[in-house]
């Protein structure tokens, strides 16, 4: 029952779902594609994200309450998480709540979540080149034209690029030259590994659907 | 310019800067901005679903619009909260099964449909042909060599020895200059978003600062 019941919901829904794709009725246009596939799985889909939110309040809420090293950075957390929620969900529109634009909750979002997460990302600029320098030596062939591309393409997207074209009078185009990487050999081997990944999804799909691919059962009983 | 773009600017010139201090090395700074973006991201991510997932989803068709039918996945959602205790845990994988099974058998055809199809469909073109240029058909034929041969290098059933061996290496030289280029891509991606940061605290911020005083 504890693992027979999901692997017959698993095996029933997609045997349903995979036909309905195929079908031209009311029921699987409306019914099955618009009502469940996407309204019901939406209300899903928030029950998970409470399950997720839960966790992290339980791990931040354990480590504050056990005081382990660096507890104080779970209530920063924490407190993040319930200012958001105040002004986000609590707070009426009126006392600037809500979620749109000029609320408090936007402003957090603009001071506080965009600039900090342009700049985590941004961070990785140094760490990508430091190991561009360490990945980059022409030892073989393969890394030789690794090297060559991603040279012509970093080179293609920056000013420099226009500037030696003009310089050089068109003789080192390197946006050209990048565009051509981008739609021909970049664009070939995208197209062989989007088989692939297309193939191996299919593969896992039908490994779910008949019960052959377990895993998402967890390990206990 | 108002007090609150004047605290916003010096709030983000705060955080930014507690985040390029782990260039120097890990600190209480970043430490505390990174998990600071975390909370905050997780209680963003709550209010959107709030208002724009279980109000309009959830809320107001089952309450305002008699909807009742709702309540259906509503009570599957609520089997997510069997994991809270060690005899109920495995209710969770009734949700979990709905989303697997719905998700895959929905997904074998469109992936079939945009993934193969489409892609193979878009690599069978003209190698050459009345009103091509030189580089046009030299560009298509290289296009479908590289797609044939990067495949050939994915394909492990055969050993990769003789022709099948040379045209895996030759697929290994494709795949190498697309991942050089997609690298190259993400570098720029991120130097511009540094670009970005950059310009904030060296031309946004000062301005802010020269305002106050």
């Amino acid at each position: 029952m504890k693992r027979s019941l999901p692997l017959a919901i698993v095996f029933i829904g997609g045997i349903i779902y995979f036909f309905a794709y195929f079908t031209p009725h009311y029921f699987s246009e409306y019914i099955l594609q618009q009502k469940i596939l996407v309204d019901w799985l939406k209300i899903l889909g928030l029950f998970a994200f409470v399950i997720g939110l839960y966790s992290l309040i339980h791990l931040h809420a354990t480590k504050i309450k056990r005081k382990v090293d660096n507890w104080q950075y779970s209530v920063m957390t924490l407190t993040g998480l319930t200012i958001m929620f105040i002004f986000g969900i609590l707070v009426p529109e009126k006392f600037g709540g809500g979620i749109d634009q000029g609320s408090i909750y936007d402003w957090i979002f603009m001071n506080v979540q965009v600039p900090l997460q342009a700049t985590m990302f941004s961070l990785l600029a140094f760490y990508i080149t430091s190991a561009a320098f360490r990945a980059f030596k022409a030892r073989s062939v393969e890394a030789t034209c690794l090297l060559i591309a991603a040279t012509i393409v970093m080179l293609g997207r920056v000013p420099l690029g226009e500037s030696i074209r003009s310089a050089t009078k068109g003789f080192l185009d390197f946006p050209l030259w990048t565009q051509w990487i981008l739609d021909v050999p970049n664009m070939a081997t995208k197209r062989a590994i989007t088989f692939g990944v297309a193939l191996g999804m299919i593969a896992t799909s039908l490994k779910i659907m008949f019960g052959i691919e377990r895993s998402w059962l967890g390990g206990s009983e | 310019m108002g007090f609150w773009s004047v605290l916003g600017t010096l709030v983000a010139a705060v955080f930014t800067l507690a985040i390029f201090s782990f260039l120097y090395k890990d600190n209480p700074f970043y430490k505390a901005a990174e998990h600071i973006m975390i909370g905050v991201s997780v209680g963003y991510g709550l209010a959107q679903l709030y208002h724009l997932g279980f109000k309009p989803y959830l809320w107001n068709p089952v309450f305002k619009e008699a909807q009742y039918e709702l309540l259906i996945p509503a009570a599957i959602g609520m089997l997510y909260f069997g994991f809270l205790h060690p005899k109920t845990r495995w209710l969770i994988r009734i949700p979990i099964a709905l989303f697997m099974g719905i998700g895959s058998g929905f997904s074998i055809a469109p992936s079939m449909q945009a993934a193969i199809y489409t892609q193979l469909q878009a690599t069978i073109i003209p190698l050459w042909q009345h009103g091509l240029t030189f580089g046009e058909a030299l560009s298509n034929i290289l296009i479908v060599v590289g797609v044939f041969t990067a495949i050939i290098y994915f394909f492990f059933s055969w050993k990769h020895k003789g022709v099948i061996g040379g045209l895996a290496k030759a697929g290994i030289y494709f795949l190498m200059i697309g991942f050089g280029a997609s690298f190259g891509l993400t570098v720029m991606g991120r130097i511009s978003l540094l670009i970005g940061r950059v310009i904030f605290l060296f031309q946004d911020l000062p301005k802010v600062i020269i305002g106050i005083f």
